[in-house]
């Protein structure tokens, strides 16, 4: 099989599937080496839900419209200025155009979900979600004759001369080596190597959990870093949530998700409060929590709360642990329990007037005199049962990676490779440095994944 | 009910409602998510909503081997079918649904056709077409309770059925949404319109609606034709055999044909699906009650064409003894699910209406 494909695709996500599509529907002879076995193909891609989407006028699923304008401050906003406004504006712009390209490719849309319809007019939700959307684009690349490996990972890429030589890849226990004239990565972060994680963040970083697929090992970035192509971003920086303790170590996906901080107070493991927890609304503070937990001993806190705020969420995967005193919720989550009981008291007296309680906005009710502060939704904890959560910093992907230019190509010594291209997680921070706008993932892998197939078919032709 | 079945149902069905990305397939997810804790007769009622389409299978992240281990589709076909049996009138015969469903049929046709062959020892002096094998009065008084008593059987199952998932009213309107929503088999066609993941894992096809309808469709036709025959029998005293160009053989050859086309490909698309997406202890008794439907219409047709010729004389038997299993076995086989899915939509309506009323 060695030379008979024109371009070779690493990973088998969105951004993957997007370029190895557009590359055949111009005829090029595609190849995807994918990671996983069948039923986990997809990486991250199979655990989201939407992607955020620029529109002028309403949009398949999509209300209203979402100027490219607004898009860029809402994106701005997240990351605190540090965005290379050329690419984002470009994976904005590219956004619009992306939602009949996957229509036509078998993708289908759902209305927001239910719970979440403040996005009903930025994110187009996928029905199914994810998963829904890889096995789509799977059928149409079986339709286009692109030939998948599953159970293939690439473990080298031979550079030379500002040139990718061949690729590396074992199967079946053998190496094997391939050489097409182009090749876009699509391999996502390197969030499931935890040994890396660990020596960027420390040993904390073994107690963390990672929200999606155990295959971004970061193999291929760490073996093009290493040889000199360009890099974007520092290993330390990734996105990172809290998440129910009990997620499983990898894959636990959307589901391990807890919406309660806002109405509880959240304790480390000595039963002591370490932050507001009613900043502001839960989605815009989501993302800061993971980091915040990271920080507590063990990595882990304690999400505490009563009967009168245990319907104001979202459920989640695991049900809480319930007791009918606070001190038997300690002992059942392994707190102090005399500590837990001063935490809860203190912060009950520094509650005031409750009467302009308002789950779902800002609602200043607040306490007086607390350090740290509950400055919304401080209502004290005193109806029984109470339950508990705990929290574990849940990291859902990382931002070193490849840099790439307007074309989605690599460069090595300041000047373009000549025949690799780069989509989705792995380049992504080449456009958002640091912080995270919901949907954007899937947009930036869907267009520079498009871009990309563009552009290696025009080389390989 | 058996409580197993019902736990591992509410097991998924609450790590679904932490997810909802389903939720636009099919009616079930809007009904799941409507709740935070799943009673037992919610549990029942959402798997008598499921048309085991497997949409929310294929798109799920969390099927084996991830240790979350969804498959809804099974787990609710389980319930679906425990739930037929818990409700059956009367209970002894709620085995009936179990396993030997093709020997079943296959015997009971034999025993009925003998019956009737036996029967046509009586064969009256006169009578034209069927009847000159076997008289009016006799098939009347064979059919008509066969007909009306599984009917009352199905009417006591419903009524067990509709106090497990919590009562309530019904109103003529309510009926009408779950007659319009199944007439078009609105929920196979899986949120989209592209139809349901059945025969070819992943990929979304119309073959399953298309064969379902047919077999909906082409048993209506069928039906009417037998009542229409029955009006103008007793209403205008014109009796068999008709014409082509009569309403009972208008409705009834191509509800026939239909018929068989229909359940021919259901047979068909079955071979062709996961049985572990279902129930598999179910896979046997479903296959016979759609191999038995296909025998009815088969067999129908069959004497239509034989009409005149001494085949005739063993074909009408034949069909009326799987006709008469078929009516016999209805509270007890598949076709139960055609009732039950009715009381389910006709009850989510209900409610949609509660709702909108507050
Ligand atoms: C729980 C969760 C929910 C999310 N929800 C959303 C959302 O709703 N919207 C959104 O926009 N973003 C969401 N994201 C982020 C989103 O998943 C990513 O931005 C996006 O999927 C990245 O796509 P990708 O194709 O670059 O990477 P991935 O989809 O992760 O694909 C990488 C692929 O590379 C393969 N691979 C890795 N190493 C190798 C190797 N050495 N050789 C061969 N193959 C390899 C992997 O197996 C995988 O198939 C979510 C993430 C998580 C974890
Ligand atoms: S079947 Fe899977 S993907 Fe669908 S709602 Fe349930 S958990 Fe989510
Ligand atoms: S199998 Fe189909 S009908 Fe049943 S719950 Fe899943 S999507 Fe709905």
């Amino acid at each position: 099989m060695t030379d008979s494909f024109d371009i070779a695709v690493i990973g088998g996500g969105n951004a993957a599937l997007c370029a190895a599509i557009t590359a055949a529907e111009a005829g090029a002879r595609v190849l995807i080496l994918e990671a996983a076995p069948k039923p986990y193909r997809g990486g991250n891609s199979r655990h989201t839900r939407n992607f955020r989407c620029m529109h002028s006028r309403p949009l398949g699923p999509l209300t209203d419209s979402y100027s490219e304008q607004e898009y860029f401050d809402d994106l701005i906003k997240v990351t605190g200025g540090k965005t290379n406004e050329n690419l984002a504006r470009l994976a904005i712009r590219g956004s619009e155009e992306c939602l009949p390209w996957m229509e036509e490719r078998g993708v289908r849309f759902q209305p927001s979900l239910s719970g979440t319809l403040s996005l009903s007019r930025t994110n187009a939700f996928f029905l199914g979600g994810g998963k829904g959307l890889v096995n789509a684009y799977y059928r149409t690349a079986a339709a286009l004759g692109i030939e998948v490996r599953y159970e293939a990972p690439v473990t080298h890429l031979d550079v030379e001369d500002g040139k990718i030589n061949g690729i590396e890849f074992t199967q079946n226990g053998t190496t094997h080596r391939v050489s097409p004239k182009a090749v876009v990565v699509a391999s996502g972060g390197f969030q499931a190597d935890t040994d890396w994680l660990a020596r960027a963040w420390g040993p904390a970083a073994k107690n963390f959990l990672i929200r999606g697929t155990p295959y971004n090992r970061g193999v291929v970035l760490a073996d093009l870093l290493e040889q000199g192509v360009e890099q974007v971003g520092d290993p330390t920086q990734c996105h990172a949530v809290a998440i129910d303790g009990r997620a499983p170590k990898f894959d636990g996906g959307i589901v391990t998700r807890l919406d309660c901080v806002p109405f509880s107070i959240v304790v480390n493991k000595d039963a002591e409060r370490f932050y507001d927890e009613g900043e502001d609304v839960w989605p815009k503070r989501y993302a800061i929590w993971g980091r915040l937990v990271a920080a507590q001993p063990e990595q882990v806190g304690y999400v505490i709360i009563d009967a009168k705020s245990l319907e104001l969420f979202m459920p989640s995967v695991f049900p809480p642990i319930k007791a009918d005193t606070l001190e038997d919720l300690a002992g059942k989550l392994n707190l102090p329990a005399d500590r837990l009981c001063a935490t809860v008291e203190e912060f009950n007296a520094a509650c005031g007037d409750t009467s302009a309680f308002h789950p779902t906005e800002l609602d200043s009710v607040a306490t007086s005199g607390l350090t740290p502060p509950k400055t919304n939704w401080a209502r004290p904890i005193t109806e029984a049962p109470f339950y508990g959560y705990t929290l574990r910093t849940g990291v859902t992907f990382t931002y070193l990676g490849l840099k790439v230019n307007e074309n989605a190509q690599c460069s090595i010594g300041n000047r373009p490779m000549s025949n690799l291209w780069a989509a989705g997680e792995t380049m992504a921070g080449s456009i958002l440095g640091q912080g995270y706008l919901a949907g954007f993932g899937m947009t930036i892998g869907t267009v520079f994944g498009r871009i990309a197939g563009r552009e290696a078919v025009a080389h390989a032709n | 009910m058996q409580i197993d079945l019902i736990q591992e149902a509410r097991r998924q069905a609450e790590i679904c409602n932490a997810c909802r990305y389903c939720e636009g397939y099919c009616s079930v997810f809007p009904a799941l998510h409507r709740e935070r804790v799943f009673a037992d007769g919610d549990i029942t009622q959402l798997a008598n909503l499921c048309h085991n389409c497997r949409g929310c299978y294929y798109a799920c992240q969390y099927t084996a081997p991830h240790e979350f281990d969804l498959n809804l589709p099974k787990a609710l076909a389980e319930v679906r079918q425990d739930s037929w049996k818990a409700y059956a009138w009367p209970a002894g015969l709620a085995k009936l649904f179990d396993r030997s469903g093709v020997a079943i049929a296959v015997g009971l046709v034999l025993g009925f056709a003998l019956l009737f062959l036996l029967a046509q020892a009586l064969r009256p002096e006169s009578g034209k077409g069927f009847y000159a094998y076997m008289s009016h009065s006799l098939m009347v008084a064979v059919f008509t309770p066969a007909f009306l008593l599984p009917l009352a059987a199905i009417a006591l199952s419903l009524r067990s059925y509709w106090q497990s998932v919590g009562g309530g009213r019904l109103t003529l309107g309510d009926v009408w949404s779950a007659t319009r929503s199944a007439g078009r088999m609105k929920n196979l066609e899986g949120g989209h319109g592209d139809g349901c993941n059945f025969e070819d894992e992943d990929r979304f096809s119309q073959a399953r609606r298309h064969f379902h309808q047919a077999t909906l469709y082409g048993f209506l036709m069928c039906f009417a034709s037998t009542s229409s025959g029955t009006v103008l029998h007793y209403g205008f005293g014109l009796e068999a055999p008709y014409g082509l160009f009569s309403l009972p053989k208008l409705f009834g050859v191509p509800g026939g044909v239909l018929l068989c086309l229909g359940t021919a490909g259901l047979a068909w698309l079955k071979t062709r699906a996961d049985p572990n997406l279902g129930a598999p202890a179910a896979w046997g008794g479903e296959m016979a009650f759609v191999l038995l439907l296909f025998f009815v219409s088969l067999s129908g047709l069959l004497l239509y064409a034989a009409t005149g010729t001494v085949a005739a004389g063993l074909l009408l038997p034949l069909h009326l003894g799987a006709v008469l299993t078929f009516f016999l076995l209805t509270p007890y086989s598949k076709m139960a699910h055609g009732f039950f899915r009715m009381t389910a939509m006709a009850r989510e309506a209900m409610l949609a209406r509660e709702a909108r009323k507050q």
